[in-house]
């Protein structure tokens, strides 16, 4: 079956972590995520510059890691992005921002990306939000 | 056939950006020409009140990007008859104008589309 995930919550809310054990899930039962879609305060999980204790769970470090050793098609949403600081070099240089912050491998691109993907997917799966 | 999708909006106009960011991705769908609804529902329904003033708490208002929903392709709306009746605004003159439901009709709506999303 294909998924498409979508995180709306911020990396520290128990949501964000459900759904990177839920997209480990699809993967380990043999199904196919056709993008990952972070929104709203699910961008701040694709920001490189939040430094987490040794000892505690990086969620932005294993979003990161899933999405480069699966090869997973990883978007986040420029406009909810550029509100919340989370820039790649492109922004950066357009906005005179003095450092980009959207960690590898993730894409800014646009909302479209959200409803192609719910049309290419079977279940869309959406974690966060009120 | 495009999926359809129902996009429940369940923020207050001026509690952050999540009322902002519910709409804009019904206005992108809709500039897709996707089957796009929109449900206000809980404190949602307060976007529907109109005279809000924005600006004394420094926000941009969101009656523009509310009016536009039509225009975008996505007129199917509906709102909670108990949400409405919860915070007085039963008996008001709201817009865009939506379809009140009541509980059993919430039920069905969500079994008409194909996703849903829930901000």
């Amino acid at each position: 079956m294909k998924f498409a995930i979508a995180l709306f919550s911020a990396p520290h809310a128990p949501s964000s972590r459900r759904a990177l054990r839920f997209a480990e899930a699809v993967l380990a039962g043999g199904h196919e995520i056709v993008r990952v879609f972070f929104y709203q305060d699910g961008v701040y999980s694709a920001a490189s510059t939040p430094v987490t204790p040794q000892d505690e769970w990086d969620t932005a470090a294993a979003w990161s890691a899933l999405v480069r050793d699966h090869q997973l098609d990883g978007v986040v949403c420029i406009a909810a992005a550029l509100r919340r600081g989370v820039l790649n070099d492109e922004e950066a240089q357009r906005y005179e921002r003095d450092a980009a912050s959207l960690a590898k491998p993730w894409e800014l691109s646009g909302l479209g990306q959200l409803h192609e993907a719910t049309q290419l997917a079977d279940r869309l799966v959406c974690f966060g939000g009120p | 056939m495009a999926k359809s999708l129902l996009i429940i909006c369940r923020q207050a106009p001026w509690s952050g950006p999540g009322a902002r960011e519910a709409l804009d991705i019904a206005l992108a769908g809709g500039a897709f020409d996707l089957p796009i609804a929109m449900l206000f529902l809980d404190d949602g329904v307060f976007q529907l009140q109109p005279g809000q003033h924005a600006a004394p708490v420094q926000q941009k208002d969101l009656t523009a990007n509310l009016q536009a929903l039509p225009l975008f392709g996505v007129d199917a709306l509906y709102s909670s008859v108990r949400s409405l009746e919860e915070r007085g605004l039963l008996h008001q003159a709201l817009s865009p104008a939506t379809e009140t439901l009541n509980d059993a009709a919430l039920t069905a709506l969500l079994g008409q589309y194909d996703q849903v999303i829930t901000l």
